[in-house]
């Protein structure tokens, strides 16, 4: 079986994202990007189950501008076989829908058992990537996964729901996304990172699949939200009792 | 524009997660409601009396029991036959199957809309909310997930709309519901609880977080939050966790105790009207949002708090 591990490129969490002046986005001029973390904790996801023996190769795929590269060589040196880098110029988003066509293609190639995303990704949050990509395949879906077991025809996915944990079983091919507590991504090691250099990274584009990334959706605008401020500190607990009564509260 | 609601449920109580789409889709035009489950016609009856629906469409299968994506996007999709926008709520269940139904229709979705602009403007948050994008769509049909907390709750008595059986292909065969571990509470759930205490690393483990959390919850008839790192931990279920990639709350109370603030944490209370912080660090980033902080160690301050109040 094959695990099919889309990467996205994204801020890296520990930065603080800035508007630009004329409302036309976020500033991502000389700021630290990274693997979005839920794509870190698909792509060990997909090494232990390699690991253990149920699945033979592992292809990280990455919709971005060339400098998604680095992400690949990421997911590479953590212990992904191969990878697909389909570009975009520079400055271009492209929309989930979009992305998930471009899997689709790949997945129509390369027929992995499993597809493993991250269950959003930090930057523009849109959680929808995977489901997509379920729908366009006809195939069933685990989003949110907090365990994931491979079976011989299946996998039965433990999810992260509102009220707790759900358990479903999908039939193979799967789409799966992961979630937080699946797993806690290994560092790649120096030599594994001066291996990762030699495995092999294609470079497709979307054209190659056919795929329109024309968007759907227009941003007109990007503002900062209204900025909370700081208000007082308090002496003691009295003090905060105080005022909790104040507000009516106790 | 006629839409459809996503009515979400547990086959025998509506959720009151419904309200707020049901005031975001009177904005756009009129509302149908989706009842879509199993032995759920009690849930149709109280669908019907919410305030403002035109009509409740209830699809009574045993393939939609447990709303397996698989089985009801195809349904929605449809449905959609005769609607131009779907809406859900930015539960676990909505961000599940809303993009599955907007690939069947080939639509991009807009996901947890802040307002609506217009016929096809929306804002919404993007980065963990520290920018809100203005998004327009040019596609026919909208599908659109909706931040609870942006929205009021429409009356849930008043209405009298009509119920109407509708039937879908059912079961698509892909997959199966095996089981599910829900914590059952007298606790006000966390997306619709009025005051919420929150703890985070600080509290050590399981034990401790009971100790000194759930007395001065008891106290408040507060809900119970906690940061990622709490639960990553295992002080408490991951049901609990309030942020980017948990839940998003805007309760009249927040109390932070032992978190420091970091802003996926942030991105998940900041909208609280009032925000009370307990940190024994004078600099940590969540004094930078609170109304109220006392700089404390919270296991001298917390028990003090909860035998004073
Ligand atoms: C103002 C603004 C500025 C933006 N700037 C940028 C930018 O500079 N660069 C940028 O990349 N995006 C940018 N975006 C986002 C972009 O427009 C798309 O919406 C976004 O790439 C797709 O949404 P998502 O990643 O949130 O999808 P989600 O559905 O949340 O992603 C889920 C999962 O799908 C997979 N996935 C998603 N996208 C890709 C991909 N491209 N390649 C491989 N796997 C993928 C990953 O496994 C990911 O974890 C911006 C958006 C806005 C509104
Ligand atoms: C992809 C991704 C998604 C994430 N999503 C979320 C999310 O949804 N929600 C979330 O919360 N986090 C999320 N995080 C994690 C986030 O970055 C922080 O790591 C986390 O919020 C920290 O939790 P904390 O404040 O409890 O712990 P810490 O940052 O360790 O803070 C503990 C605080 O307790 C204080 N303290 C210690 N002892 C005492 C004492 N005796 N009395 C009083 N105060 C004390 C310390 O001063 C400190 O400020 C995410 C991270 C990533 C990478």
């Amino acid at each position: 079986m094959k695990i099919l591990v889309p990467v996205k490129r994204v801020i890296d969490y520990n930065v603080k994202p800035r508007v630009k002046a004329d409302g036309s986005g976020i500033d991502l001029q000389n700021v630290k990007m990274s693997m979005n973390p839920f794509d870190e904790i698909a792509v060990e996801e997909a090494i232990r189950i390699k690991e253990a023996g149920k699945a033979e190769e592992i292809i990280a795929v990455s919709v971005g501008p060339a400098k998604a590269q680095e992400t690949l060589r990421t997911a590479l040196a953590m212990g992904a076989d191969r990878a697909i880098l389909v570009e975009v110029e520079d400055g271009v988003d492209v929309e989930p829908l979009a992305v998930a066509k471009i899997l689709k293609a790949i997945a129509d190639e390369e027929s992995p058992g499993i597809v493993m995303l991250g269950k959003q990704s930090i930057s523009d949050d849109s959680n929808q990537t995977g489901q997509m990509l379920a729908a366009l395949m006809g195939r069933p879906q685990g989003t949110f996964a907090n365990t994931v077991e491979v079976e011989a025809d299946s996998v039965t996915v433990k999810r992260e729901i509102d009220g707790g944990l759900e358990t479903v079983k999908l039939t193979l091919p799967a789409i799966v996304t992961t979630d937080l507590r699946l797993n806690e991504p290994r560092y790649a090691s120096l030599p594994n990172i001066m291996k990762a250099k030699k495995k092999p990274l294609d470079t497709k584009t979307p054209a190659d699949f056919g795929v329109d990334i024309a968007p759907r959706l227009t941003t007109t605008n990007v503002s900062e939200p209204p900025v909370r401020q700081a208000g007082e500190k308090v002496a003691d607990v009295d003090a905060l009792v105080a005022k909790l009564k104040a507000m009516g509260v106790a | 524009m006629k839409t459809l609601v996503w009515v979400e449920h547990d086959n025998s109580e509506l959720k009151d997660a419904t309200l707020s789409v049901v005031t975001a889709a009177a904005k756009l035009g009129e509302v149908h409601l989706l009842v879509a489950g199993s032995g759920c016609s009690g849930v149709a009856d109280q669908a019907a009396k919410i305030a403002g629906v035109g009509k409740v469409h209830l699809a009574d299968d045993a393939a939609y029991e447990h709303a397996l994506a698989e089985n009801v996007a195809p349904l929605i999709a449809d449905l959609m036959g005769h609607h131009d926008a779907v809406l859900f709520p930015a539960t676990t269940t909505g961000k599940n199957i809303a993009p599955r139904v907007a690939a069947l229709l080939d639509v991009m979705q807009i996901s947890d809309i802040l307002s609506v602009e217009g016929g096809k403007v929306f804002t919404r948050p993007i980065y963990a909310g520290n920018a809100i994008a203005t998004v327009e769509s040019s596609d026919a049909k909208l599908v659109i997930t909706v931040r609870g907390t942006a929205f009021d709750k429409a009356e849930p008595a008043g209405g009298s709309a009509a119920v109407e059986a509708v039937s879908g292909p059912g079961d698509a065969g892909l997959s199966s519901f095996v089981g599910s571990e829900i914590a059952e509470s007298e606790r006000p759930e966390l997306t619709s609880a009025k005051i919420i205490v929150s703890g985070g690393r600080a509290l050590k483990d399981a034990e401790t977080f009971e100790q000194f959390i759930t007395p001065l919850a008891d106290k408040l008839g507060a809900g119970i939050g906690a940061s990622r790192a709490a639960v990553d931990a295992g002080y408490v279920p991951n049901d609990y966790q309030v942020g980017q990639t948990g839940k998003i709350v805007a309760p009249e109370v927040y109390i932070a105790i032992g978190i420091s603030g970091a802003i996926q944490h942030l991105a998940g209370m900041k909208d609280s009207k009032t925000i009370i912080a307990i940190n024994k660090d004078e600099d940590a980033p969540i004094f930078q949002v609170a109304d109220i902080g006392l700089v404390a160690d919270l296991y001298k301050a917390v028990p003090e708090l909860t035998e004073k109040l």
